[in-house]
């Protein structure tokens, strides 16, 4: 990585289209009233672990720079609290502009690699999708397996203090219907969010 | 009164003892409860990440097969009661979400008119039930033990409405009317991060850490919580937590297990053993 990072943003940096297509979702309408007061930062237990905080990140994605919000750490150590919706005095539900872009950065391929959850997302969905419902640990060693095996072997202790507590699940959870889910689900399986309505406008 | 109890994955798995001491409370309050028929997950926040229209497809069966039931919903777990309710909000404010979300229950031959309640034990036992009725209900008052009532942060916000959003009571009520000591925890809906303990432990450590310390430093003997998460997070990383920063060790409980024990409920039936922090020692000589 070149030790010399870009401090300003050009004209042609922008995706003009990008705010219309969040703004498209549902719940994130009010993306372009923001009046940039930082509350959303100020309240975020994560603001100052991220690279953009809340309130730069509404700015950059309803100026349309796309690349600088898909990309961010911003999107995925929100770990919807949503205390920046509450307090937002614009009403502006960022909660759900952040879900946006985590959609839209999945489906792009173009979210931040090197950190888990974007993957923990994924095989949550997927595992979802399958059984109906998720078995925590099993979630977890599948994470840590495609993710980052050392993590794993450092969790060891704490997979065996589940186990002798009893809060180990040793076989995967399923529901009865799965059918069911499977035709509740279909016309969107193919990854069909908001965003990708909002691009045909 | 009676409900369909929508216990949600955690209170199947890591959560287990949420379970176990909410159903004896109930009972002993003659609430009436049967598991909501073949629920599944309620699509939580991982799953909001990746397909918003799926994930309110997927929340709005377990709706449908509780309207089905006609009962109120009942659902102890924080996320599951914020998506819900979530899920319901969004299938009323726009009518492109109910149409999809419609169409698609009538694919897996289910039908949803938008007639359930969710609600949340503790608006129940706070609300509906009533401080006076459970105070009639203590055998044990937890008479010394200085709690700190750790909400965090999906129970209180946005959807819900039988409390504060910035500092709620009806926990800190609830300990009360059992006879404990409720200290003051300024951090009781600061989130706990979520998955983050897990990802990228060096900030959700960190989060939990701060909620730890916050509570001993206010004189806690014992958290008590309501989320599976927030108990899981907070009980089960405190090894770590005391080789990263400081001893902050504090067991956590959830307030159905003191109920329980405020009511005279073996120990053994509520699950106290599952704590990977044991809470034994804050208990002993005040239950």
């Amino acid at each position: 990585m070149s030790p010399f990072k870009q401090q300003i943003r050009y004209e042609s940096q922008r995706d003009l289209r990008f705010a219309d297509e969040i703004m498209a979702t549902p719940g994130c309408e009010d993306l372009g009233g923001c009046i940039q007061c930082g509350t959303c930062s100020g309240v975020c237990p994560l603001s100052i672990y991220m690279d953009h905080t809340p309130r730069n990140i509404i700015n950059l994605a309803r100026a349309g720079f796309k690349d600088d919000v898909l990309t961010s750490n911003t999107i995925w150590l929100c770990a919807s609290c949503y205390h920046c919706t509450v307090e937002c005095p614009k009403s502006i539900k960022i909660t759900d502009i952040m879900y946006a872009l985590k959609q839209r950065a999945i489906k792009d391929g173009v979210y931040r690699r090197g950190i888990p959850i974007p993957v923990l997302a994924r095989e949550f969905f997927n595992m979802v999708r399958r059984n109906g419902r998720v078995t925590e640990n099993w979630l977890a060693t599948i994470l840590y397996l495609k993710t980052d095996w050392l993590a794993m072997l450092k969790m060891g202790g704490l997979g065996l203090k589940l186990i002798r507590t009893g809060r180990f699940s040793f076989t995967m959870d399923h529901i009865e219907g799965r059918e069911q889910l499977r035709k509740l689900l279909e016309p969107s399986s193919n990854n069909n969010t908001s965003a990708s309505q909002g691009a045909k406008q | 009164m009676r409900y369909s109890y929508f216990p949600g994955c955690s209170l199947k798995g890591t959560g287990k003892a949420y379970e176990e001491s909410l159903l004896p409370v109930l009972k002993a309050l003659d609430i009436e409860v049967h598991e909501l028929e073949d629920w599944n997950c309620c699509g939580a926040t991982a799953y909001m990440a990746v397909d918003e229209s799926a994930a309110l497809k997927l929340s709005a069966r377990n709706l449908a097969i509780a309207e089905k039931a006609k009962d109120e919903v009942l659902a102890p777990c924080s996320a599951c009661y914020l998506v819900l309710r979530k899920t319901q909000k969004y299938i009323q404010e726009y009518p492109k979400v109910g149409g999809e979300v419609r169409q698609a229950l009538q694919n897996a031959g289910l039908e949803y008119s938008g007639n359930v309640e969710v609600k949340h034990p503790l608006d129940i036992l706070v609300n509906k039930v009533g401080l006076d009725a459970i105070k009639k209900r203590v055998k044990k008052p937890l008479t010394g033990l200085k709690v700190a009532t750790y909400y965090g942060c999906q129970i209180v916000r946005p959807y819900s409405a039988f409390d504060n959003q910035a500092r709620p009571v009806a926990m800190d009520k609830l300990m009360e009317a059992l006879g404990a000591t409720v200290v003051h925890y300024p951090l009781k809906t600061r989130c706990c991060g979520g998955s983050l303990t897990g990802t990228i432990s060096d900030v959700g450590l960190r989060l939990v850490y701060i909620l730890l310390k916050e509570a001993r430093k206010n004189g806690a003997d014992i958290i008590t919580t309501l989320c599976p998460l927030c108990q899981f997070n907070l009980d089960a990383f405190q090894d770590q937590i005391k080789s990263r920063y400081d001893d902050v060790t504090t067991p956590v409980v959830y307030f159905t297990q003191l109920m329980g024990l405020a009511f005279g409920i073996p120990e053994s039936e509520l699950g106290l053993k599952r704590n990977i922090v044991p809470a034994e020692p804050a208990l002993a000589g005040k239950v």
